[in-house]
C-alpha cells in the first residue's frame, strides 16, 4: 500500500518521491527534481497489437524503461487488456479478461503500456467493470500505478531527454486515448525535441481521430476510409518524411493508408525514434535484413 | 418524422458520395471548432464554467418533479396553460387542438428541434393548418422538404448555390425571378418573403432553451430575431419543450447561456435572449393573449436513475457533432433521425428503441473529442458504450461481430493456447508478407484491406517469443 500511496502523491502533481528517481542514468537525462536516484521494478503491458504486430516496440519500451533506471519484466501469462470485448458491449468477457490482467500484473511498482488506448482501459476502465469489492480494490490498485509510457517517463520518472538521433522530418499524431483520457500532449513531443537531427512538423490537426477505433475500422470501413484519408491529407500537408504516434492500431490505419495511397511517408512508433530505433524497417515496409 | 437510422449504413453510402454535401461539411469543421476554442480561450472561467453548468443540470434532474411543479405554478399564476404530453402523440393532439381553437390556418414557427421529434409540421399539415418556419435554415429546408442534418444549423448540409436554386425555384411565384448568388441578398429575400407571414400568423410556436421554474418563463436564444416575431406577433403562443429544460432560477440560466453560444457558434452571446412570461398583461403594448406550454417527455423520465440519466443535462449546443470526425464525414441525415452526432447516437436509441438505432452507438471510434468540449461535461463515450452493452445483452449485436468476439475471447481467456496461436499467425503473417512488407488482400480482412495495405509483422517471431529467447 505504501507504492499506492505514493503515486497518487504524483497523480496530485506533487514534486516527486525520491523513490522515483534512478540511480545510474547513462544516456538519459532527468529533471532536477528527481534526486536520490533509485530503480523500480516495472511490468511491462505489452498490448497484443505490439506484441503480434510489431514487437520492435516493445524492445524499444524496455529499452527507454532500462535507461531510465527501471527494472523490467514482462509478465507472461498477459495476453490483452480486453478492449474488443468492452467496446463491444461484452461486459462478462472484459470483466474476466480483467481479472486476468490484474493477476498477472500484481506485485509491479508500476504497469506501463506503449499504448494510450490500452494505458487508459487499465488505468481509467477497470475500476468500473467489478461489483465485487475486494476485486474492485484490486483494479484499482492496479490503475493506479498503469501507465501510458511516454507519460510515465516524463510525469512519474522525470525523464526530460533521450540520447537518440534520427535524421528526419517528422510529424506526430495524437491518438485519441491518450490524448483524452491520459493526458498525453507535451511528453512525446517534449523527449523528441532532444533527438539528434530530428526536426517536427504540426499537423493542422494533430488531435482529430485517425479512423482506427479499434474494431470500428472494419464494422464501418468506409467511414473509417473517410477519416484516415483526411489524417493522410494532413500529414502530406506538413511536409515530413515520418509520421509518428504511440499507439500501434492508429499507426497500422494510417501506415495502411499512406501505403495504399502511394505516399512515401514512413510511420513509426514513437518510442522506436525514443529508443534509438529508428534504423530498422518501418511500419509495412519490408524487413529483408533479418532472417 | 420517419426513422431512417435503420438503413444508416446505406446512408453513409449516400452521404459519403454527395459532393455539396461533402464541401458543407469541410467548412463545418474548421469553423465552428476553430470558432468554439477562441471563445472558450477568452474566457478564463470557462471550465469552471462548464462544471458549474454540468452540477446546475444534475441538480435540476436530481430535482425534476419539483421544478417542473414549481414551473407550472408559475406559469398558471401568470396566466398561463401547462399542459403535460407523455407521448409525441400527445403533444401533436394538444398542439393541433389549440391551433384549432383559434381557427388557426397559418402556425409561425421558431426552429424546434422537439417539434421535429414529434413530427409536428406534418400533423399540422393533415389538420389543414399551414405551419411556416422562420427560422432561415429551417426555412430553407422546409422548402427542399428535408428534415435539419444539424441541431442548431438545420441547413448545414447544403451549399449557398443550392440555396440559390431552391429560393429561385419557390419564390418565382412571388414575383423573384432572378437567381441570386450573394449570401445577403438570399437572407433579405427571405427576410422579405416570410414578414408578411408573421403578420398573418393566427398562432406563433417556439421551442425553448431553458425552462425557469423560478420565474415561469421560457428562455430562447436565437441569432435571426424570428422567434420574438413568432411569440408577439400572433395572438396564441405555444411553447414546446421536453422535460429536461427545466432549470430552477434565472442565475442558473445566466451560467448555462454563458457556455451555450461559446460551446455552440462560438459566440459570447447569441443576438437575441429572450423570456417568455406569461401571456400579455394589461398595459402591455404587445404580446400574446393566450400563453400555452406544452411539455413533452416521451421516453425521458424512463432515463431517471439509470447510467444514461447524464444524456438528460445536453443543452443542445451542437458542440459534439461539430467536433465529431464521424458526423464531419458523413453529416446530420446519415443518422437517420432527428438528433444527429453523438448526442443522437445515445438519445435516438432511447427515443425510438436501439433495435431501429443500432448503428448510432456503435458508429463512434471513442475518440472522445465530444465528451471533452461538451459544456454540461455528457460522458457521451460511455453512453454510446452503454448502449452497446444493452444491444450484446439482447442479442442485437450482429451475428458475424458476435462469433468473433466469442472466438477472440475464447483465446484471449487462455494465455497459453493464445500464445501458441499468435506465435503461428505471426510466423504466416511474416512469411507471406515478407517481400512486400504488408498486403494488398487478406482473407477475412476485407473491411480493412479495401482501403488500407494491412502492415505483415516483421521476421523474427512475436514479442513474447523473442523475450523468452533473449531473457532465458
Amino acid at each position: 500500500m505504501v507504492a499506492l500511496y505514493q503515486i497518487r502523491i504524483i497523480l496530485d502533481k506533487a514534486p516527486l518521491h525520491p523513490i522515483f528517481a534512478t540511480a545510474n542514468v547513462p544516456v538519459v537525462s532527468q529533471s532536477s527534481s528527481a534526486s536520490s536516484p533509485r530503480p523500480r521494478r516495472v511490468a511491462l503491458f505489452v498490448t497484443c497489437l505490439v506484441d503480434l504486430f510489431r514487437p520492435a516496440i516493445g524492445f524499444a519500451a524496455v529499452k527507454l524503461l532500462e535507461e531510465a533506471g527501471c527494472t523490467v519484466e514482462v509478465p507472461p501469462l498477459q495476453v490483452c487488456c480486453g478492449q474488443p470485448a468492452y467496446n463491444s458491449g461484452d461486459r462478462a468477457t472484459t470483466r474476466a479478461i480483467a481479472a486476468q490482467v490484474v493477476d498477472a500484473f500484481e506485485g509491479y511498482d508500476a504497469v506501463v503500456a506503449p499504448s494510450g488506448s490500452c494505458g487508459g482501459m487499465l488505468s481509467h476502465h477497470y475500476p468500473g467493470l467489478f461489483d465485487d469489492p475486494a476485486m474492485k480494490a484490486r483494479a484499482e490498485n492496479l490503475a493506479n500505478r498503469s501507465y501510458e509510457l511516454m507519460a510515465f517517463l516524463v510525469d512519474v520518472m522525470g525523464i526530460t531527454k533521450v540520447a537518440a538521433q534520427y535524421d528526419g522530418h517528422v510529424t506526430y499524431h495524437d491518438s485519441c486515448s491518450g490524448l483524452r483520457e491520459l493526458g498525453v500532449k507535451e511528453q512525446p513531443r517534449r523527449l523528441l525535441a532532444s533527438v539528434g537531427g530530428l526536426r517536427l512538423s504540426e499537423m493542422k490537426s494533430p488531435e482529430v481521430c485517425c479512423g482506427f477505433g479499434g474494431t470500428f475500422c472494419v464494422k464501418y470501413p468506409e467511414i473509417s476510409n473517410a477519416m484516415v484519408s483526411e489524417k493522410s491529407a494532413d500529414v502530406a500537408a506538413t511536409g515530413a518524411d515520418t509520421l509518428l504516434a504511440g499507439d500501434l492500431g492508429c499507426l497500422m490505419n494510417m501506415a495502411g493508408k499512406l501505403q495504399r495511397e502511394g505516399s512515401a511517408v514512413r510511420v513509426r512508433h514513437v518510442a522506436e525514434v525514443l529508443a534509438g530505433m529508428g534504423d530498422q524497417a518501418a511500419i509495412g515496409e519490408p524487413d529483408l535484413g533479418k532472417r | 418524422m420517419e426513422s431512417t437510422a435503420h438503413d444508416f449504413k446505406e446512408n453513409v453510402d449516400t452521404a459519403l458520395a454527395d459532393p455539396n454535401l461533402q464541401d458543407s461539411l469541410a467548412k463545418l469543421k474548421v469553423g465552428f471548432s476553430e470558432r468554439r476554442r477562441q471563445a472558450a480561450e477568452r474566457l478564463p472561467e470557462f471550465e469552471a464554467l462548464r462544471d458549474c453548468a454540468r452540477d446546475i443540470k444534475n441538480h435540476a434532474l436530481a430535482n425534476l418533479d419539483f421544478y417542473l411543479e414549481e414551473f407550472e405554478r408559475k406559469v398558471t399564476a401568470l396566466g398561463g396553460h401547462v399542459h403535460w404530453a407523455p407521448t409525441a402523440e400527445d403533444a401533436r393532439r394538444i398542439i393541433g387542438e389549440l391551433c384549432q381553437s383559434m381557427g388557426a390556418r397559418t402556425v409561425a414557427k421558431s426552429k424546434s428541434m422537439v417539434a421535429e421529434e414529434i413530427a409536428l409540421n406534418e400533423h399540422l399539415e393533415a389538420l389543414g393548418i399551414a405551419p411556416i418556419e422562420t427560422d432561415l435554415g429551417e426555412y430553407i429546408i422546409q422548402l427542399r422538404h428535408e428534415p435539419p442534418s444539424h441541431i442548431i444549423a438545420p441547413a448545414v448540409h447544403l451549399t449557398k448555390d443550392q440555396v440559390a436554386d431552391t429560393f429561385l425555384e419557390h419564390h418565382r411565384k412571388l414575383g423573384f425571378t432572378k437567381r441570386l448568388t450573394e449570401r445577403n441578398d438570399l437572407v433579405a429575400e427571405a427576410r422579405y418573403v416570410l414578414r408578411q407571414k408573421f403578420l398573418d400568423a393566427d398562432v406563433g410556436l417556439t421551442g425553448a432553451n431553458f425552462l425557469v421554474a423560478e420565474t415561469g418563463s421560457s428562455l430562447l436564444v436565437t441569432n435571426e430575431g424570428n422567434a420574438d416575431l413568432s411569440n408577439t406577433l400572433p395572438r396564441m403562443h405555444i411553447v414546446l419543450a421536453s422535460v429536461e429544460k427545466v432549470i430552477p432560477t434565472l442565475e442558473d440560466a445566466a451560467v448555462l447561456l454563458r457556455v451555450l453560444a461559446r460551446s455552440a457558434t462560438g459566440q459570447e452571446s447569441s443576438a437575441y435572449t429572450t423570456l417568455n412570461t406569461g401571456p400579455k398583461r394589461a398595459g402591455d403594448l404587445d404580446g400574446p393573449e393566450h400563453y400555452h406550454v406544452v411539455i413533452l417527455d416521451n421516453g425521458r423520465s424512463a432515463v431517471l436513475g439509470t447510467e444514461m440519466q447524464d444524456m438528460l443535462r445536453c443543452i443542445r449546443c451542437g458542440a459534439c457533432m461539430n467536433h465529431c470526425p464521424v458526423y464531419g464525414a458523413i453529416g446530420g441525415h446519415a443518422y437517420g433521425w432527428v438528433y444527429p452526432g453523438p448526442i443522437g447516437a445515445v438519445l435516438t436509441p432511447q427515443l425510438i428503441g436501439v433495435e431501429e438505432a443500432g448503428n448510432l452507438p456503435n458508429a463512434s471510434t471513442f475518440c472522445g473529442r465530444c465528451e471533452s468540449v461538451c459544456p454540461v461535461r455528457i460522458p457521451l463515450p460511455s453512453l454510446m458504450r452503454h448502449w452497446r452493452e444493452r444491444e450484446f445483452e439482447r442479442h442485437l449485436t450482429p451475428r458475424a461481430v458476435r462469433q468473433g468476439l466469442a472466438l477472440w475471447s475464447f483465446m484471449a481467456r487462455r494465455p497459453r493456447l493464445y500464445r501458441r496461436l499468435t506465435t503461428l499467425a505471426n510466423r504466416v503473417l511474416a512469411l507471406f508478407g515478407r517481400a512486400q512488407g504488408r498486403y494488398q488482400t487478406l482473407p477475412l480482412a476485407g473491411g480493412w484491406t479495401r482501403f488500407r495495405d494491412f502492415p505483415a509483422p516483421p521476421p523474427g517471431g512475436t514479442f513474447h517469443a523473442q523475450w523468452r529467447g533473449r531473457r532465458s
